[in-house]
């Protein structure tokens, strides 16, 4: 019964699985639906779907079976998804600001779909779903064989589309980037640390033995339990970090809050890695990178965070650190791979989009280590790569991007 | 089909939407546990309350901490005291029985009635604890290796979860759960919710405060936008300073006990200063 639901969710990705399916038959043959549409919809979604984000999936399946609606096509799902998460082009002035607090999103939502609908009837074959007339304060959408555009207001040329292009793609799978859910994704790391082998006396057991042997003393072993997890972070708070500040924050709340790190220990760096890096924001209190290395255990997992776009030189060249008055005789690049060397594990984090990084000294970083997006699946193949398992990190574009290097990141 | 009269409804001072009612009834008819998510103060661990005091039955209540082991919910026991009474034979060491004593989970499971346990924060343990819990929570029995016992549960109790999302959930926990999350109340739904805890207060002043609840709960970007726990607190607040409801309209007051983040509280004011405009 109903089977046309079960493989239409499939369909929209909700993992329902046999187990699942059985159980609604049973409850429907034990009557809990009451022969009513509203009733069978809160039963089947209760026993099919397990995360809140997979409800829109739901209601568009059960649309789909029982309505007869054909589901629009997948630019809908794009729309709304996107307008859930809308982004806010910076160059919004206060006036329109306002309009956009003041705006409905349902009723949005609802006057989207609404045109969509029309101009797919109307424009069919057309280049243009979604009218750039202004009127919407999200901005204009088109669909292009080149694939689904969304961007600001303004359009822009085609670099800014192809960026609008990404940044919508990754809004997807990344949704809010908010701290608690890098504190879930750093918890990925846990994982490993809890396999160590270590060995710690098992009182209980020893006890239960003890006692059963006469009151001898047999020592019971098992392994420890605890985790042994620390994590250098290495952030860059150059000049060209600053627009990202805010998500490099949430990223170090969550790790300080992260309780399963037995140590973490927070530094910062300008551009590039010298030989210092600093304990505090301001860079005043400098700790050499010699000393870091010697204090610090080679298990250490390291984190470098950071754009890493430089000037060239300041990477390779001696004395080529940015900072006035700062005279490093040996190069950046040689730093990095000092670290590199001494931790078994590293990773570098940047927060910078993928489609960004041809810029040259991005290539030759992410040559030293693995590097990947500071997005929240970012953060997940990071963590697995710092615990051991084989992970592939994305690969950089080559060649230069048009339209500069640097992108705000209000997507965020 | 299940007994009409035992259907789960709310409770007079639990409001509970159709969709969640239905949630706990297929929970309770096919004896399988309820996982509930929901933003914090939407009232998920208030539901196990509300459903035993619905359903008549007993509640007994397992908090998880980040420590918690799922044996310590079905039973603990103590050896320290067994060796303790070995050396010193106050009590007969052979009989482990006495040195155990029954958790949460355990309780549930060897009652003669029909309880309700409530699982709270299950997502605040380890990562392997839900894991940990399936086999008991499938068969609704377990077994204590020191005794050699069984014990198996003459009536499945009515098993409800919360979880705050810390942690995603294993497949295999979750495929045997009945999913709810609780939405946010719509205005309605928030109008009788705040009538069954404050029903002396006018009804214009509700209407304000409720507008005025959810204009900040628009704020963009809010780090922790108000919940309907807060609204109540608020709202407590309100009345026991004898607020008119003209300032209301002019101003927030109390807007400690709505808005917990500094960050929030500058954004909420610049926000307030532009509807004042």
């Amino acid at each position: 019964m109903f089977l046309d639901l079960f493989y239409a969710l499939r369909a929209r990705g909700v993992p329902v699985t046999p187990t699942e399916w059985l159980t609604l038959m049973q409850a429907l043959a034990q009557g809990l639906a009451f022969s009513d549409m509203v009733r069978l919809y809160h039963l089947a979604r209760a026993i099919c779907v397990k995360s809140e984000h997979q409800y829109d999936a739901y209601d568009q399946a059960w649309l789909e079976v029982f309505r007869g609606i054909e589901a629009p096509a997948q630019v809908r799902d794009d729309v709304l998804e996107w307008l859930k998460n809308p982004v806010l082009p910076m160059e919004l002035s206060e006036r329109e600001l306002a309009m956009l607090e003041a705006m409905d999103l349902d009723t949005l939502r609802e006057e989207l779909e609404k045109r969509l609908a029309e101009q797919a009837e109307r424009h069919d074959g057309g280049n243009r779903w979604i009218g750039t007339g202004g009127t919407s304060p999200f901005g204009h959408g088109g669909l292009r064989p080149g694939g689904v555009r969304i961007g600001g207001p303004g359009g822009g040329g085609m670099a800014a589309q192809i960026a609008a292009k990404r940044r919508f793609e990754a809004y997807r799978t990344d949704r809010v980037l908010d701290t608690r859910q890098i504190g879930v994704a750093l918890r990925k790391l846990r994982r490993f640390a809890r396999e160590g082998a270590r060995l710690e006396v098992d009182i209980e057991g020893t006890i239960h033995a003890t006692a059963r042997n006469a009151g001898e003393i047999t020592v019971v072993e098992r392994p420890e339990r605890k985790s042994h997890l620390q994590v250098l972070l290495l952030m860059d708070s150059g000049g060209s970090m600053t627009p990202y500040s805010h998500l490099v924050s949430r990223l170090f709340s969550a790790a300080s809050r992260a309780s399963h790190f037995e140590r973490l220990v927070a530094c910062y760096f300008h551009n590039c890695v010298y030989e210092h890096v600093y304990r505090d924001l301001s860079r005043w209190e400098a700790w050499p990178v010699e000393d870091l290395v010697n204090t610090l255990d080679r298990g250490v997992k390291l984190i470098l965070v950071g754009d890493a776009c430089m000037a060239p030189s300041e990477l390779t060249a001696r004395w080529g650190a940015i900072d006035w008055g700062h005279q490093n005789d040996m190069a950046g690049i040689d730093w990095l791979r000092r670290l590199a060397e001494h931790f078994e594990r590293a990773v570098w984090l940047n927060p910078m989009r993928l489609p960004l990084w041809s810029h040259p000294t991005v290539q030759r970083i992410s040559d030293i280590y693995p590097m990947f997006e500071l997005t929240i699946d970012g953060i997940e193949q990071a963590m697995k790569h710092l615990s051991g398992r084989r992970v592939e990190p994305p690969e950089p574009p080559q060649g230069p991007v048009r339209g500069g290097g640097l992108r705000h990141p209000s997507a965020w | 089909m299940s007994d009409p009269f035992h259907l789960f409804t709310g409770t007079p001072d639990y409001i509970a939407s159709p969709a969640l009612c239905d949630g706990v009834n297929v929970a309770v008819a096919l004896g399988r546990p309820l996982l509930v998510k929901g933003e914090p103060g939407t009232g998920k661990t208030l539901l196990a309350h509300a459903v035993a005091r619905g359903l008549g039955m007993p509640l007994i209540r397992w908090h998880i901490k980040s420590t918690t082991k799922a044996v310590d919910g079905l039973y603990v026991y103590d050896a320290i005291s067994r060796l303790h009474d070995s050396r010193f034979g106050d009590r007969d060491v052979r009989d482990i029985g006495q040195y155990i004593s029954i958790g949460p989970l355990g309780q549930a499971l060897t009652m003669d009635e029909r309880v309700v346990l409530l699982i709270d924060e299950v997502d605040k343990a380890d990562l392997e604890f839900p894991n940990d819990l399936l086999r008991e929570l499938d068969e609704m029995a377990f077994h204590i290796p020191e005794t050699g016992q069984t014990h198996t549960a003459r009536q499945r109790p009515v098993v409800i979860i919360t979880s705050n999302d810390e942690k995603e959930l294993p497949a295999a926990f979750l495929r045997r759960c009945i999913f709810h999350f609780i939405a946010f109340p719509e205005v309605e739904l928030m109008d009788r919710i705040v009538k069954v805890h404050h029903p002396d207060l006018p009804a214009s002043l509700a209407r304000q405060c409720i507008a005025r609840f959810y204009q900040l709960r628009q704020v963009a970007s809010l780090r922790k936008p108000p919940s309907t726990s807060e609204l109540i607190d608020w709202i407590g607040a309100l009345v026991a300073g004898g607020v008119p409801e003209a300032t209301l309209r002019a101003e927030l007051p109390f807007l400690g006990t709505l808005v917990k983040h500094e960050e929030d509280l500058g954004r909420v004011q610049r926000a307030a200063a532009r509807w004042k405009n």
